[in-house]
């Protein structure tokens, strides 16, 4: 009984592989501050209606408060003259200027997305002042806060697109590996031909077939919605990760364990999703940071060549289209790439640090 | 303990004529050619030989662990509680495997699951048998460990397997195997990967859960000093067949066949002269691709007549309970048994 005493403080303190791994990545540290930025960046753009915009949160008016923040008030409400919503930031300037104990509390950064700020000196683009920092578009749209809006739309899609991928891609790899036989045979082949279509004009095919936009007088560009190029983003992302995820079942099932959980009399499905997959999962994490990079890449590329997203919608690639035909305006192409850039780099940090944590080998050069 | 506590004298695994197949680029593999054997309650069978000679692949295709294909089972029944568990194991399987058959491997670092704690491997098949819920059936597999002679078994259940030693590893392996008190226990060469204090342990672990709960245990192994301590029958095989078996004793000291003469003479004992080196079998085992028409051992065999070569040898009763795959024991035979002892020894 000598081995059970020899340990005796290593009894009762579980860490899984998992939890070793964590460690170790957090342990990168460029990577791992990487993840944090990130990770507070993007949840701190879901508050962006409250951050960045142009709708006041709270109206005091003649000893009434408005909630423009939840409701649409029209500009009559508070004796603007204009038709449609209110103009908070010109009946800031007002209150302000009255000074009879009206007021109006407004978003830090008080411009939103898809405003055209007309009144600014000059015809749009801007160019960078106090007030816009990183100027405004040929629309006069702040380029800063689409930036931001940007981001959002941007991680989102692609965190879709990798969940949506992925989870595919793992329950085919899975059944291919193993169920093998004829079944992984015609699977294969069926993904051979599959990832033989052209993406890119699937894409032009499928947004003009689904999604014809028509404005009266003119035909816009054709442009799928969020979900539908979601759907066919994931509808050809799918197929990398399943030849990793067959591999590694070929592998795994192979193993002592696999059938030791055959003998138990545990069910296929079990097997295949409870026992395997843990096991399986480590090129899936390793690729997913590269993977989130890819997506973003496709999107802000869709966008640039006008295939991305609807119109309005804030986009980096629409952005730096707008800085390709617009080249003098510096800040157009500069503020957009720069922000591309800086968010790819992180991502990759990211993947970097996760594929070491991965690496069943102690030392190497990021430490 | 149904069938078995109904009709004592009746076997609780009876395996009869049991051949697999491997389809490979070479052709096709005869790695288990008609074997047969049966195993009671209480009892321990083990079945030697040497590497492949198709111990494993026998009790892996009983426990449904052939990977089908290549792996074919092409004839023969393995009847456990009246059901043919080679035939019925995709109907039948979950009620049979796990619960009614329990299964040690060789390797226990690479038999449990790395990233599921122990408990949760062995809770699994309680819930998946007796219907426990998760509570339950951890409850359980922490007794179960207690069991199997693991200290501080609440806190190692939650452990992973790599806070394992591979002798607790092996244990909890057990643990798994009889969460369910299986009547019959398959061991395939359950201490080969573990050093020979460990091996021991394991050993006394295996008779003292089988004396607590009368399971049958069907050991595999090569070690003949292992079968010497728990066996209570021995079948030795050679080129996918049984070529001899009966009770310990019987095998030890009758040996019928010049396969168990061999293996017994390439044994060395302290009473080996230090000058006298090992003696071993000469040549290899046949080629399964093509099994020869005759006895398999023919080309090796000291022994050997001219009837060995072409026709195969007859299942000679040579005592009660003892058999041999043998020409030698044919009533025509020019040679007695006696004879052929002397032979050997000398």
């Amino acid at each position: 009984m000598t081995e059970e005493t020899a340990e005796p403080e290593r009894v009762g303190k579980p860490e899984s592989i998992v939890r070793r791994r964590i460690r170790k990545f957090r342990r990168i540290k460029r990577g791992y501050w990487s993840f944090l930025l990130i990770t507070a960046a993007y949840v701190l753009s879901f508050s962006l209606p409250y951050l960045m915009n142009g709708t006041a949160f709270l109206v005091r008016f003649k000893g009434e408060y408005y909630v423009p923040a939840f409701r649409v008030y029209q500009a009559s409400t508070f004796g603007q003259q204009a038709f449609g919503e209110a103009d908070y930031r010109a009946l800031k300037r007002q209150f302000d200027a009255e000074d009879n104990g009206n007021w109006v509390l407004l978003p830090p950064y008080p411009f939103g997305p898809n405003e055209s700020l007309l009144d600014l000196p000059g015809t749009p683009p801007h160019p960078p002042s106090w007030e816009h920092p990183f100027g405004t578009d040929d629309r006069g749209r702040d380029v800063l806060v689409r930036l931001a809006y940007g981001f959002n739309i941007s991680l989102t899609f692609a965190v879709l697109v990798l969940l949506i991928g992925d989870g595919v891609g793992i329950v085919v790899g899975a059944v291919l590996g193993y169920v093998a036989g004829k079944v992984d045979l015609i699977g294969q082949r069926v993904i051979e031909i599959w990832s033989s279509l052209p993406f890119l004009y699937t894409i032009i095919i499928v947004s003009s077939i689904v999604v014809p936009v028509y404005v009266p007088g003119r035909m816009q560009v054709l442009q799928p919605s969020f979900w539908l190029l979601i759907a066919i983003l994931s509808a050809f992302e799918w197929m990398g990760i399943t030849y990793y995820v067959r591999g590694e079942f070929y592998r795994e099932k192979a193993r002592d364990y696999v059938g030791a959980a055959i003998v138990t009399g545990v069910s296929g499905p079990a097997i295949m999703f409870r026992h395997i997959l843990p096991n399986a999962l480590t090129p899936v994490i390793s690729f997913a940071p590269f993977t989130i990079v890819a997506n973003i890449g496709s999107l802000v590329a869709l966008d640039f060549l006008g295939f991305g997203l609807p119109a309005p919608t804030p986009s980096w690639g629409e952005l730096i289209g707008q800085g390709m035909e617009n080249l003098t305006k510096w800040w157009l192409v500069f503020f957009p790439l720069g922000v591309l850039f800086a968010t790819l780099l992180l991502v990759v940090f990211i993947g970097e640090a996760v594929r070491e944590a991965f690496d069943p080998k102690e030392y190497s050069r990021l430490r | 303990m149904t069938a078995s506590a109904a009709n004592p004298v009746a076997p609780v695994l009876d395996v009869k004529d049991l051949h697999v197949e491997f389809d490979t680029y070479g052709g096709i593999v005869k790695a288990v050619r008609g074997v047969s054997f049966d195993v009671h309650a209480g009892k321990t069978l083990a079945i030697v030989g040497e590497s492949g000679c198709g111990k494993s692949v026998t009790v892996q295709s009983i426990m449904g662990l052939i990977p089908m294909p290549p792996g074919r089972i092409t004839r023969g029944t393995a009847m456990l509680d009246g059901v043919d568990i080679v035939q019925q194991k995709i109907v039948n399987g979950r009620d049979i495997r796990g619960n009614r058959v329990g299964m040690i491997f060789q390797d226990p670092m690479s038999a449990l699951n790395p990233t599921m704690r122990v408990g949760d491997q062995i809770a699994e098949t309680l819930q998946v048998h007796r219907g426990y819920s998760k509570r339950q059936a951890f409850d359980r597999a922490v007794e179960v460990l207690t069991l199997a002679n693991i200290p501080e078994a609440d806190k190692r259940a939650r452990q992973y397997p790599f806070a394992f030693s591979g002798g607790m590893l092996q244990r909890a392996m057990i643990a798994i195997a009889i969460a369910c008190e299986p009547a019959v226990l398959i061991a395939d060469e359950p201490t080969t990967a573990l050093d020979v204090t460990i091996q021991a342990q394991i050993l006394d672990l295996l008779k003292d859960l089988q004396r607590r709960n009368g399971m049958a245990i069907v050991l595999i192994t090569h070690d003949l000093g292992v079968v010497a301590r728990m066996a209570d029958d021995v079948s030795v095989m050679y080129a996918g067949e049984i070529v001899e078996t009966g009770s310990v004793d019987d095998v030890f000291y009758r040996a019928a066949h010049p396969y168990t003469l061999g293996l017994k003479a390439a044994m060395p004992s302290s009473t080996t002269p230090k000058d006298q080196g090992l003696r071993p079998i000469e040549g290899t085992p046949p080629d399964l691709f093509a099994p020869p028409d005759g006895c398999g051992y023919f080309a090796r065999c000291p022994h050997a007549m001219r009837v060995c070569g072409p026709s195969h040898p007859p299942n000679v009763e040579v005592d009660p309970r003892h058999n041999a795959l043998c020409w030698l024991h044919h009533p025509d035979a020019p040679r007695t048994v006696s004879e052929l002892h002397r032979r050997v020894q000398a």
